[in-house]
């Protein structure tokens, strides 16, 4: 990439962003968190979070992966006092990185106007620290890269998707590490991913792991496919599938993540977002941002996101590129939008030239260019309770080469 | 460029999708000389590129989409009327485990 400099994180990872976060630890400091962070919001300061009370191993793992992501210079820890997360393992993790973090407990501070004040001038002392972050050169085989697809319609198989796809060849082809997911809509490419896994070991755990997401959407009786799809002309489940796999391209599957845990190596990887065991706290992935949050704390510096019929959606923490597939929403939405791809369908573009367009897109973004959702002030960030088991060897690939 | 009638989404698909409603007789640009329509095809939907063998996959997207539950000509409309999933029986399989 021409120019482009990131920042150089102590444990070599680079980022593309030096964002300052301003975390609450239980949904009770919700509003003092937002209350500091809000006058900084033109600076880099962004608000995230977890709202359970209860602790949760999944969300903590997920709040020390936000801590320590490359596009993270500091963090400001808020709790309120009593919540049960565990708000000193996450400061020393983030100590540990060698990040500036202080953590405020507004039971301590004497409530909530002393707190806001302190959590204030801790930030105002900490940004310019920030800008000693040493810079260096940064390169698509630097970037772990996310996809993902909300408000989809009929136009989003036929454009966006494929396009990715393509795109996520031309990042794997130049060292990149990309990242899909979305088992629930995956059912019935299950054999074709298998038939993608770099080691045998590797598509016994993708069956695996396809069959559990059968499951727990079966218990939840969500995900059919029936006759909406058929008047629209889908005739497969595998088919409705595909829309969504399209997004993975043709390259060979490296490892399977689960969130909060970071590819080894470069190379496509799934991230299996469906809870093991069973069925507790409801539905895998509440919206969008969840998912978006679950990608960013594998360590995406940034993630595409088709739509069809228009999402707005940002993020906290990593830019999101929207890549709009249908060109009805695009002239009507085109200020959120960041690719259109959808011209495809208007006999405006090709496959490749929107893939193409992609991959310039993300170098501009990595090289400092605000995504239309970091311009509009978008900071979604969503955190739930979920539970892991940990995953066994046979998910990475090996040696487990490479620092990130 | 002129808006296309079907979209190809990968080299090794056996079937396109109408981009618009299309009858028999429609040109179909120089992507698809040679294809004639055998019948109507509804926006989104599928047609037969090339002929399809009974019991052969269908790919979509470079993947297949299930197979062909009798032949099929290039042309044809295709849908729930002649292609069937390859994985539903497996899929319900794996629900109940």
């Amino acid at each position: 990439m021409h120019g482009a400099t990131g920042y150089l994180r102590a444990d070599g990872r680079k980022g593309i962003r030096n964002r300052l976060l301003v975390a609450y630890l239980v949904e009770c400091a919700h509003h003092v968190a937002r209350m500091i962070a809000a006058p900084f919001a033109e600076r880099g300061v962004e608000l995230v979070g977890f709202s359970g009370c209860y602790p949760n191993a999944y969300a903590q793992d997920v709040m020390d992966a936000v801590g320590t992501h490359p596009n993270v210079g500091a963090v400001l820890l808020v709790s309120l006092g009593c919540e049960e997360f565990d708000r000193s393992r996450l400061h020393r993790t983030i100590a540990a990185s060698g990040r500036p973090v202080a953590t405020l407990v507004i039971q301590k501070e004497g409530g909530t106007a002393p707190t806001v004040a302190a959590g204030r001038a801790w930030v105002e002392k900490t940004l310019p620290e920030l800008e000693r972050v040493p810079r260096v050169p940064v390169s698509l085989a630097d970037l772990v890269i996310g996809t993902k697809c909300g408000g989809s319609d009929g136009t989003s198989v036929l454009s966006a998707n494929p396009a990715i796809g393509r795109a996520s060849d031309l990042l794997v082809d130049a060292g990149a590490t990309v990242i899909f997911e979305e088992l629930g809509e995956l059912f019935g490419c299950e054999e074709h991913m298998a038939s993608r896994a770099a080691r045998p070991e590797l598509a016994r755990e993708l069956r695996a792991v396809m069959a559990k997401a059968h499951r727990y959407h079966a218990t939840m009786e969500h995900g059919s496919f029936g006759g909406g799809n058929i008047t629209g002309g889908l005739t497969t489940v595998e088919e409705k599938s595909v829309g969504a796999y399209a997004k993975s391209g043709t390259r060979p599957i490296q490892g399977l993540l689960r969130p909060a845990v970071r590819p080894p190596a470069p190379g496509l990887y799934l991230m299996d977002m469906i809870p093991d065991g069973p069925v507790l706290w409801g539905y895998p992935n509440i919206n969008d941002t969840t998912e978006v949050v679950e990608l960013i704390a594998c360590g995406a510096h940034l993630v595409l996101f088709s739509t069809g019929r228009g999402s707005v959606v940002g993020s906290a923490v990593s830019p999101v590129v929207k890549i709009c597939a249908n060109p009805e929403t695009y002239r009507r939405m085109a200020g959120d939008m960041d690719v259109d791809a959808g011209r495809i369908l208007e006999g405006r573009g090709t496959l490749d030239e929107v893939a193409a367009e992609i991959v310039a897109v993300i170098e501009r973004v990595a090289a400092g260019e605000p995504t239309r959702s970091e311009a509009l002030g978008h900071q979604e960030f969503v955190l739930g309770y979920k539970h892991f088991a940990p995953l066994g060897p046979a998910c990475f690939p090996r040696p487990a080469a490479g620092g990130r | 460029m002129s808006a296309p009638a079907l979209l190809r989404l990968a080299l090794e698909d056996d079937v396109a999708v109408a981009l618009r409603p299309l009858a028999p007789g429609d040109l179909l640009g120089p992507d698809f000389a040679g294809l004639v329509l055998r019948e109507s095809i509804p926006l989104g939907h599928k047609v037969a590129l090339r002929p399809i063998a009974a019991g052969a996959p269908v790919r979509k997207c470079g993947v297949p989409i299930g197979r062909a539950t009798r032949p099929i000509a290039p042309g044809e409309h295709v849908h729930v009327h002649n292609l069937a999933s390859a994985v539903l029986v497996n899929a319900l399989d794996h629900a109940e485990e």
